[in-house]
């Protein structure tokens, strides 16, 4: 008990921690434009290229815009799009999930074999042609990534559901007259809702990464917006004049990806200390 | 064992057939009628007579259904249609390229299993020591990084620091496939090396390993020959699951490194709204993803003398 009980302590220090470092990072993407020291966009052709320096941090890129302050200005596209993407996968899947694992039937049947077909395809090679078809766009992007990544979602809630249906307080919910809709609603989601936000976290930097991805191809945002994965894309051709044009913003997707998964594993740790990373 | 594969192979069958037609079905959905997208791309403008008659030509007027019907027998007669930017049959286009992915593929996986498989076994044996600390660290650091801003770090660290390797593929092959292998196996080998160390930790805390020490037979000799026995199976299937993303991620260092496989090929046709190809690439990627699942599905079960005795997996 008290091996359990030191874990969770240790757990519940590193999740506040890795929480005020996400809040951080959350309200630095949210108020990006007015904590850039210069504008993301404005060009000055006398500056192309400079090495970092005490007038930019992190150096100007072939259009003598501050690279820092695109970095900072990309989070905002680069983080919520991510968060976005998340959550309306989470939210699709877990609602058909539940549907599927509360009624069964054809209906059950029906969307699970669908759910087979789409984890049938690689994730990023669905995702580039419906971003393709689309005619990109980071809307279309999370369009395409949310098509193909709701089953992992749906699955989840459908085995989290089929497990709570016959429990004995859903029995002793029915007698005592619930709708329904109720049971399901009232009952069953808020049983279920910590394992789905736990996966949905965890599942946030790989979001992240494959939203990047679909960007560094073009397929994201359009320019002259910044968002680091175009960013990334963009400094390639030059990596060998100015690599700070590249190696900045794959410094902001490293750190923010570390921030995210370290929460998501502490989040992990304090809702189930049995199940520990060692 | 026989019913164990027939009953997989049905399901496959329907399997393929939805991967077809959403495939298939996507491209159509997608709006923008392909004759015109024909012609545009050729840079002509052509009258409403001239569309209608190609159409009939590339038998587009047929009902939807007719036309997905010659278009995913085309996938076994190899007949999927003409590019619309290169004009030459989409079929072997994608036959000629597809060698090209096949190898990096297959480099990559062999790079992961041989990195990943020493490393978590020597994360595992070493636990809470020096070599553990620095697997898991190389665990966290290869799986916070995207693929294409890894392979831009070791383009910058391998072609322009070291000035070792050459950035693009070049004649020699040896040479070229070294980046684009490592780029796709570093994040596979973080991951894999980290949940290899807890397979081979799970299999060390066994009651017949500490049996095994009683009886005085060496270390090596256990994890060499029961532990590394055991915990083949979770690798196998390890290696397998990351073949879905493998062949995604072809996409983004094919086109970084320009290795000319298909990966490339469908990245290029996207920017040409080249629709045949994306197709048949969506629809082959697909199945060969499936193709790989299921060997390695009837593999596990073969290695897993438990699931062979009980008459196989439901």
């Amino acid at each position: 008990m008290s091996l359990i009980r030191r874990r969770r302590d240790r757990a519940h220090a590193r999740l506040i921690l890795f929480s005020i470092l996400l809040a951080l990072l959350l309200a630095a993407a949210l108020f990006a434009r007015s904590l850039c020291p210069l504008d993301p966009n404005v060009q000055d052709l006398s500056i192309v290229r400079q090495a970092p320096s005490a007038a930019h941090w992190l150096g100007t890129d072939r259009f003598g815009r501050d690279v820092f302050s695109r970095v900072l200005a990309g989070s905002t596209v680069s983080i919520y799009a991510a968060l976005a993407l998340t959550a309306v996968t989470a939210v699709t899947g877990t609602a058909i999930g539940l549907l599927c694992g509360w009624l069964g039937g054809w209906l059950d049947t029906v969307l699970m074999r669908l759910s087979d077909l789409f984890l049938a395809f690689p994730t990023l090679v669905f995702a580039l042609a419906v971003a393709g078809v689309l005619g990109g766009g980071i809307h279309n992007a999370v369009i395409a990534l949310a098509a193909i990544s709701w089953p992992k979602f749906a699955r989840l809630a459908r085995s989290l559901t089929i497990a709570q249906r016959e429990a004995p307080y859903l029995m002793a919910a029915r007698l005592a007259g619930c709708s329904p809709a109720g049971l399901l609603l009232r009952h069953v989601l808020p049983n279920i809702l910590g394992q789905i936000l736990v996966a949905a976290v965890l599942d946030l930097s790989t979001m992240m990464m494959e939203l990047a991805g679909l960007s560094f191809l073009g397929l994201g945002v359009k320019p002259p917006m910044a968002e680091w994965g175009s960013m990334i894309d963009d400094g390639r051709s030059l990596l060998q004049t100015a690599p700070w044009m590249v190696l900045a913003p794959v410094g902001a997707v490293f750190l923010t990806v570390t921030v995210f998964s370290l929460f998501g594993d502490a989040l992990r740790d304090v809702m189930d200390p049995r199940r520990q990373t060692s | 064992m026989l019913r164990y594969i027939g009953r997989r192979l049905l399901h496959l069958i329907s399997i393929l057939i939805g991967i077809t037609f959403l495939s298939f079905g996507m491209m159509r959905l997608a709006g923008g009628d392909p004759v015109t997208y024909l012609y545009e791309n050729a840079g002509a403008a052509v009258s409403q007579e001239v569309v209608d008659r190609t159409k009939a030509e590339y038998g587009l007027d047929d009902p939807f259904l007719v036309q997905y019907g010659r278009w995913a027998a085309g996938m076994l007669n190899g007949d999927m249609g003409t590019s619309y930017v290169s004009h030459r049959d989409v079929y072997d286009t994608f036959v000629s390229k597809l060698p090209a992915t096949l190898a990096l593929t297959a480099v990559s996986v062999l790079l992961t299993a041989a990195l990943a498989v020493p490393l978590g076994i020597l994360a595992a044996v070493r636990q809470g020591k020096l070599p553990d600390l620095l697997v898991r660290l190389f665990s966290f650091v290869g799986t916070s990084l995207p693929g294409f801003a890894l392979a831009v770090l070791l383009i910058y660290v391998f072609c322009i620091r070291l000035q070792l390797l050459p950035t693009i593929a070049t004649a020699d092959l040896g040479r070229s496939i070294v980046l684009p292998a490592l780029t796709l196996a570093i994040p596979m080998t973080a991951k894999y090396a980290r949940q290899i160390r807890a397979a081979v930790l799970e299999e060390l805390g066994k009651d017949y390993v500490a049996a095994a020490r009683a009886r005085g037979i060496p270390g090596r000799a256990i994890v060499g020959r029961s532990v590394l026995r055991a915990s083949l199976l979770s690798i196998v299937t390890l290696l397998a699951l990351s073949i879905g993303s493998l062949l995604g991620g072809t996409t983004i260092v094919e086109t970084i490194f320009m290795w000319d496989g298909v990966g490339k090929m469908a990245v290029d046709a996207i920017d040409m709204r080249d629709y045949p190809i994306i197709q048949a690439y969506v629809a082959w990627m697909a199945v060969i993803y499936v193709a790989v699942n299921l060997v390695s599905d009837i593999l596990c079960w073969y290695l897993d003398p438990q699931a062979r005795e009980g008459g196989g997996p439901s």
